[in-house]
């Protein structure tokens, strides 16, 4: 059952310290600022956050890095011209890094809303990323066996949503959303346009409300 | 490797200069057959975009979600929930479609993509390809998806300069930075020559500005001629 919330707060109410919390967004495209921003106020700490970068600039994740409410980031690209907040982190020893290769983390957070309890990918063989797991030939073909990715929390952005928690996303924003939107026990979404039930085309639903549990429009474009 | 290879024999233009990058781009854009589904990687590999010619009916994969990128946007073009995989903001082509990082990386995985475009800091003779990590301490290490392309293309052609800072090619027996894939690479487009790597080792297609003899002075690995 989805709940349609009045505030960014309201939405976050409940994230727990040492949580895992998926967050949307590849660079700034798609990512959740009002959800992180109200994470940071909320107050919850010792975060191992999953997302695609490590922050860019100042607002969004680099704030709630800034803040130093993450434990630790998993993550494909976190080195940016604008990750100076990561940056200063890493360097210091304050925050463990777990590099993924992108596909795998959008594959593992797939599997995990998926129900698949692992599988064999051919990305990284022969690579670091590869040290330590198991591999099989499968078919004349080197794979390496990945595991899910499973969120307690996932903050995503999506264009607009109906009162059911159907989404819709908008151009390259929908990235890591529709697979967040799966992997976690608790999905929260921030959409600029809230439409009423019916107000969707059913046909072009990217994420259906099953996934969605928290639903708050931010910004100020009406329905 | 399968795109084949139009000359018969190895060419050497003794008579010019090394290749510009915008040379070599131009030169991977001839090389790209129609109607491919063509990825082309963060930096220099992007300006291959700019020597496709438009009928050619190449179609750009971006791995952020998107089929049938278009041009950098400019102006009131700007739009931030379009952007390639550098983060730069993009124009939409008609008959453009997105779809979820999931299915983008599924779309090379599964062997759909015809032509990936990587820069690299190193390739081996066979192919190997280093490119995501100099192995330096302080580094911070990033890969982005630079794995799974290097696996997932049909064909994965290199764009680099031939030489390091050092003067020490950059095509090498064997790679001594961390690598991104094992025997993924086909083809190396340089200032100084168009290489194919691979199972039978370095094959030079053209050079120029220097021949393949003065080349093979300079590297450590041996250089074949292509042989009609």
């Amino acid at each position: 059952m989805t709940l349609v919330v009045d505030t960014a707060l309201e939405a976050v109410a409940g994230i727990e310290d040492g949580a895992t919390v998926l967050i949307g967004g590849f660079g700034m495209a798609g990512m959740p600022v009002a959800l992180i921003d109200a994470l940071i106020e909320q107050g919850a700490g010792d975060l191992e956050i999953v997302s695609n970068n490590a922050g860019n600039g100042d607002t969004g994740l680099a704030a709630l890095l800034a803040a130093g409410r993450v434990r630790k980031m998993v993550c494909s690209f976190p080195r940016q011209s604008d990750s100076y907040v990561f940056d200063e982190l890493y360097r210091s020893g304050r925050i463990e890094l777990e590099v993924v290769p992108q596909g795998n983390l959008a594959e593992r957070m797939r599997a995990a809303g998926a129900g698949i309890g692992a599988f064999f990918c051919p990305t990284g063989v022969g690579t670091p990323l590869a040290e330590g797991k198991e591999q099989r030939t499968i078919d004349g073909r080197d794979y390496v066996l990945e595991l899910p990715i499973k969120g307690d929390v996932a903050l995503i952005g999506a264009h607009a949503a109906d009162p059911a928690g159907n989404l819709v996303y908008r151009k390259t924003a929908r990235n890591f959303g529709p697979v967040m939107a799966t992997a976690a026990t608790t999905t929260i979404v921030q959409v600029s346009s809230l439409v009423e039930l019916g107000g969707l085309d059913p046909e072009s639903v990217v994420t259906p409300g099953i996934y969605v549990d928290r639903v708050v429009r931010v910004g100020q474009e009406d329905s | 490797m399968t795109i084949a290879v139009t000359a018969h024999e190895t060419i050497e233009h003794l008579d010019r200069a090394a290749l510009s990058r915008d040379e070599i781009a131009a030169r991977i854009a001839r090389d790209i057959p129609a109607g491919s589904f063509v990825n082309l990687g963060i930096g220099q590999p992007t300006t291959v975009a700019d020597h496709l010619d438009a009928g050619s009916g190449v179609v750009l994969h971006t791995e952020n979600g998107m089929l049938g990128m278009g041009p950098a946007a400019h102006g009131d073009d700007v739009d931030p929930d379009l952007t390639n995989a550098g983060k730069v903001p993009v124009t939409e082509l008609p008959g453009a479609s997105y779809f979820h990082h999931a299915d983008s990386f599924a779309m090379m995985r599964g062997g759909h993509l015809d032509v990936c475009v990587l820069g690299a800091f190193q390739v081996s003779e066979h192919g190997d390809l280093a490119n995501w990590h100099t192995g330096a301490e302080d580094a911070i290490p990033a890969v982005g998806g630079a794995m799974d392309l290097a696996i997932g293309a049909k064909d994965v052609f290199v764009m680099m300069s031939l030489f390091a800072k050092d003067g020490g090619s950059k095509i090498v027996p064997t790679c001594t930075y961390p690598l991104t894939g094992l025997a993924c690479v086909s083809r190396v487009y340089t200032e100084h020559a168009i290489l194919l790597v691979g199972a039978t080792g370095v094959t030079v297609v053209e050079t120029f500005g220097i021949s393949v003899d003065e080349l093979q002075a300079r590297m450590d690995v041996g250089l074949r001629r292509l042989e009609g």
